[in-house]
Parts: C-alpha cells; sequence; structure tokens
C-alpha cells in the first residue's frame, strides 16, 4: 500500500480522486442516448449567461460530450481495427513525447519493475517483465495518433490485453481499465472495456 | 377621381422585392456564429500540436486548453452540420442555388474581378449576383463540405479509415482541414470588407430587402 501512495498525485486522496473521476466518465450504455439527447433542450442556456467561462458552459459541453459518445456508440462499427502498415513506413525517429526532457525521464530498473493488478479481477498476483514475456506475444505495425494531433506509425510487441484480462480472471463487465505508468506522477489513463 | 387614380397608381405599385429569404437569412447568421466557434476551438486545438511554426495567441481561441478546444469543436460541429445540412437540402429542392449561383463562366468572372478591383462593379440589383460572388458563394459551400468531411477523417481515423484514405491518410488530412480554415478566413475577411463597402447588402441579409 506504501509503494502504491508513491504513484500517485502527492496531496490527492486516491479513494476521493477516484470518485471525482467516476463522476465525469460517461455510461456508455445506450438507454442514456435519450437522456443525454434531451438535455441538448438546454440550449436555452446559452442566452443570459456568461457563455464561454461559466460552470452552465462547462456542464452544456459535458452533456454534449455525453450525448456525442452516445451517437459514436450507435453508429459505429465496436470490432473496426486499426489499419497496419509495412515495417518501411515505421517513423524514425520515434517522436518522445512528454512535459519533460528526455534527459528528464525517470529511470526504471527493468527486473526490478513490476506490472500491479488490482480491482475487479480473480487473480491479483504482480507481474515482472520476464513473467510477462512467457505469455503469448503479438506484433502490430500501426500508427499511433495522439489526441494533440501529431501522429507517428510504431511497430508495437506484446500480449494483447483482451488475453491478459481473460487470463487474469477480469470482470469484463466493467466499464473501464485503468492503467498507471511508472513515470515521474504516475501518468494514468482509463481504456474503455470494448476497446480493451 | 383623382384620388381613385392615386389609388390605383398605389395597387399598381409592386411591393419591395424580398432579396433574401427569411430562411435564407436565418442559416446564414447561424453558421457564422457556428464557423466562428468552429475556427476559434479548431486553433485551440491547433496549438496544442501546430502544423507549422507558428500558434495561435490565447486571446484569439476558444476552450483555453486542447481538451476544453475539443468540447468546444466537437459540440459546435453539430450546429454548422444540422444547419448547413438543411441549408443545403433547402437550396438544392427549391432552386436556389440554381438561380443563383449558375452559369459561372471564366470570362464573366475575369471581366467582373476587373470591374471589383477598379471599384467600378455595380450593385444595382442585389439579387443577382455578379460572377465574383457566384464563384465565392459556390466555391465556399465546396471548401465548407470538405472541411467537414476531413475534420471528420481525423477525428475518427479509425471507424472512417476509408475517408481518411481519400485524403491522403492521417497526417495529411490534417493539413486539407488546416488548409480549408485557411481559406473560409480568407474568404470571411474579403466577405465582411465588401459587405461594409456595400452596406445595402449586408441590410438585405438583415431585414431581407
Amino acid at each position: 500500500m506504501g509503494r502504491m501512495r508513491k504513484l500517485l498525485i502527492p496531496g490527492v486522496d486516491k479513494k476521493l480522486l477516484v470518485k471525482d473521476a467516476m463522476k465525469v466518465m460517461p455510461d456508455l450504455t445506450r438507454r442514456r442516448f435519450i437522456s443525454a439527447g434531451a438535455s441538448l433542450g438546454a440550449l436555452t442556456m446559452l442566452t443570459g449567461c456568461d457563455v464561454v467561462d461559466s460552470d452552465s458552459a462547462d456542464q452544456f459541453l459535458a452533456q454534449v460530450s455525453k450525448f456525442n459518445d452516445a451517437v459514436q456508440a450507435w453508429i459505429f462499427n465496436p470490432d473496426a481495427l486499426a489499419p497496419t502498415y509495412p515495417e518501411s513506413m515505421i517513423t524514425k525517429p520515434f517522436p518522445f513525447n512528454a512535459y519533460y526532457d528526455l534527459d528528464d525521464a525517470p529511470e526504471i530498473e527493468g527486473k526490478d519493475w513490476k506490472l500491479e493488478v488490482r480491482g475487479l479481477v480473480d487473480n491479483k498476483k504482480s507481474w515482472t517483465l520476464d513473467e510477462l514475456y512467457k505469455l503469448s506475444q503479438v506484433k502490430q505495425v500501426t500508427r499511433h495518433i495522439c489526441v494533440e494531433g501529431w501522429s507517428a506509425i510504431g511497430s508495437w510487441t506484446g500480449t494483447p490485453l483482451r488475453d491478459f484480462l481473460k487470463l487474469i480472471g477480469a470482470d469484463t463487465k466493467a466499464k473501464y481499465v485503468w492503467f498507471q505508468c511508472a513515470d515521474k506522477e504516475g501518468y494514468n489513463s482509463p481504456l474503455d472495456m470494448r476497446t480493451a | 377621381m383623382s384620388s381613385l387614380a392615386a389609388a390605383e397608381d398605389m395597387t399598381q405599385q409592386e411591393p419591395a422585392k424580398v432579396i433574401q429569404p427569411a430562411w435564407v437569412r436565418a442559416m446564414h447568421w447561424t453558421n457564422a456564429v457556428a464557423m466562428i466557434m468552429m475556427i476559434m476551438s479548431g486553433w485551440q486545438i491547433y496549438n496544442a500540436s501546430p502544423l507549422f511554426r507558428f500558434s495561435f495567441p490565447g486571446s484569439i481561441t476558444l476552450g483555453g486548453w486542447l481538451a476544453g478546444g475539443l468540447l468546444w469543436h466537437f459540440a459546435a460541429m453539430w450546429l454548422l452540420m444540422v444547419n448547413g445540412l438543411i441549408y443545403l437540402i433547402t437550396g438544392f429542392a427549391t432552386g436556389r442555388f440554381r438561380r443563383k449561383l449558375f452559369p459561372i463562366t471564366p470570362t464573366g468572372v475575369i471581366s467582373d474581378v476587373k470591374a471589383a478591383l477598379t471599384f467600378r462593379l455595380a450593385h444595382d440589383d442585389l439579387s443577382k449576383y455578379n460572377y465574383v460572388q457566384k464563384l465565392l458563394y459556390a466555391g465556399i459551400i465546396v471548401v465548407g463540405i470538405v472541411i467537414v468531411l476531413s475534420g471528420l477523417s481525423i477525428w475518427k481515423p479509425v471507424q472512417l479509415q476509408w475517408l481518411t484514405a481519400l485524403f491522403g491518410g492521417y497526417d495529411t488530412a490534417r493539413y486539407v482541414h488546416f488548409i480549408c480554415m485557411a481559406s473560409i478566413v480568407a474568404f470571411l475577411v474579403i466577405h465582411v470588407v465588401l459587405a461594409l463597402l456595400v452596406p445595402k447588402s449586408l441590410r438585405a441579409m438583415i431585414i431581407g430587402r
């Protein structure tokens, strides 16, 4: 538990942090499409309020975002796969993207590092790199597209998350898989279960 | 007798011609609002990973940061797309596009551009567009369609990978989207300046005549 705390943003109660984040997470079930769609009638909110910076603007934007998620869930194919490319198209050099310089990147000792597992899973054992490498590996050359807009084609090798989740008995009825990196402040991000 | 004649004269007089029908005016201004929101939030998104060696100053962007820009962009897009789609359908269905925007001939464009640049382009009948107007208005509609499609292709490059491929792949599609934006901004500047130089055209777009 002590080791866990070092990875989180200092000074933040991790339980409250998760609770806050859960509130912002969209409900992926289709039922919500109707309620999210109906609240678009709140367009009238725009008159007579500080449109750009206020809380009501934020609320409105959040509602539209939920509506967008619902529309996408409705029209998109959940099994669509990213296009693959030949190795010759791999971006060289592959970009380094962080809020710190390459020289300031944290040093992680590979043989000491472990993948910690928590949450709605049967088997919470930790995994060393060697143990992970023993699992069946898959390779793909796909384009990584950052939300910032840049992209790079890279070669990715590893165990498909889907197989790993099955192996550890993860409850795939859960909505999200959350990962946390071993970098400076524990960069973390959720992945919706369907994508995983 | 004379008063009757005068009354007849009055009934013979044609009512002021409606140059811009109500639906055109409503959709025009809705588009203006939507387009400005799209451009400003688009600039905010661009700043997160600029394509060229410059960023847009924060004072003219919308959203505050990348996430904010994206939220505004994906909200205003509905206003732009729905209004735009209804405009296209109505424009074609009522025959307005055919009547107002065609034909466009190269000789017509050249002579009208020359007249415009020498301040000799007449605007007596606002209900008829000159060749410069026809070219730019038809052109901006096409650019509007391309910017929406290229935007969708960079937003969903996996789901819409066929569309992204049509634009030359993800990276090229980003440039297409940017160039369309630059074209729209250039059009905006010219459009606003000219509307102010010929104020009765602005009036027609507000009250219809």
